[in-house]
């Protein structure tokens, strides 16, 4: 596999996590409108979340759809917008992608269980 | 109508000014008309290419007011604001001198594209036919009439900031091939175009089909090859 072929792969893999966010955004938004109509109090939102593997299992999609998404086109306006690419730029998305499903599925089991 | 215009031109290489003439004006005067003017009547020293006049050749090209157009189909008219003009050369180009490009790097770049036509049929053979109204031949129709110009390449923002991208003429060049059913070179061509040179960098902004003179779509070819790519990654052909 030449490098060419794995960048382009990379692509179709933004382009594919881009199409799984446009859903999650919309399914989040509909979450956003059922939540605030009882409030939103921490007990409230534990009460709905807390055992809800459902939802924990949608924003967990959620979650690796931005760890995948952000870092590709990350890499992208480093390298076009600050001539930042190599090694060094592409460690430094994977650590970002890291940092985002890290951060984001923590947060979610914070939610959820 | 003023009877005189300001015209700014760029003179010396990459480090350089604009120096500023004054031009008659004249009616049904192309943007040409007005660099000659100025290499004949006022500066001999004025370095610019052109050769067929009628927008064939596509050695004329220039930016005139900050945009990328074939001077020699540019009527002063359409672009003259206020009786004054600027003319540059190209830009995304080494400037050999004054409006005179280096086109080498473009034109390396069609070659880099597997650019070059390769059939697997010799002059011995019949004719290959090839049905008019396929979906090849419609997509290649609508690439074919490129006559390398350089203006999509100048308008490119990716060119600009990713200096080993194809550009938007190479990418055509290649869509146009890989729609031929008699090209032998499909799979290697793919492999040439795809990645961050190739046409997985282009945002899609449309500035090479806007400004194309000849009025090809090099974005759309742009895709065409995207979705190639796509498919025969996933058919394993690459």
């Amino acid at each position: 596999m030449t490098s060419a072929i794995s960048q382009a792969k990379l692509w179709y893999w933004q382009r594919i996590s881009a199409m799984v966010l446009a859903l999650c955004v919309l399914g989040h938004l509909a979450v956003i409108i059922y939540a605030v109509r009882g409030g939103l109090s921490a007990a409230e939102i534990l009460g709905r979340t807390q055992g809800n593997w459902l939802l924990g299992g949608f924003y967990g999609l959620f979650v690796l759809a931005c760890a995948v998404h952000v870092p590709l086109g990350l890499t992208t306006i480093a390298a076009e917008w600050l001539g930042w690419r190599g090694r060094s730029a592409d460690v430094a998305a994977a650590l970002v992608s890291g940092l985002i499903a890290i951060m984001g599925w923590r947060a979610i089991y914070g939610l959820i269980a | 109508m003023s009877t005189n215009l300001e015209v700014k031109v760029w003179r010396g290489r990459e480090q350089g000014g604009f120096t500023s003439y004054k031009v008659p004006r004249r009616d049904s005067q192309t943007v040409l008309d007005v660099v000659t003017y100025i290499q004949r009547q006022l500066d001999p020293t004025l370095s610019y290419r052109f050769a067929c006049r009628v927008g064939m050749c596509g050695s004329c090209a220039m930016t005139v007011n900050g945009v990328a157009r074939w001077t020699c189909r540019t009527s002063v008219a359409k672009v003259a604001v206020d009786g004054k003009l600027e003319i540059a050369p190209l830009a995304n180009l080494p400037v050999i001198k004054d409006l005179t490009t280096d086109m080498v790097e473009f034109f390396d770049k069609w070659a880099q594209a597997k650019g070059q036509f390769k059939g697997r049929h010799s002059r011995h053979d019949d004719f290959a036919r090839v049905e008019p109204t396929s979906r090849e031949r419609i997509a290649a129709n609508a690439g074919i009439e490129c006559i390398g110009c350089g203006i999509c390449y100048a308008s490119c923002d990716i060119v600009t900031w990713r200096p080993n991208f194809l550009g938007p003429a190479a990418l055509n060049r290649a869509w146009t091939l890989a729609n031929d059913v008699r090209d032998t070179r499909w799979v290697e061509r793919l492999r040439a175009v795809a990645g961050d040179a190739g046409c997985h960098s282009c945002h899609t902004q449309g500035s090479c089909s806007e400004r194309c003179p000849k009025r090809i779509e090099p974005t759309a070819g742009i895709a065409g090859l995207k979705r190639l790519v796509a498919k025969s990654a996933i058919r394993g052909e690459l």
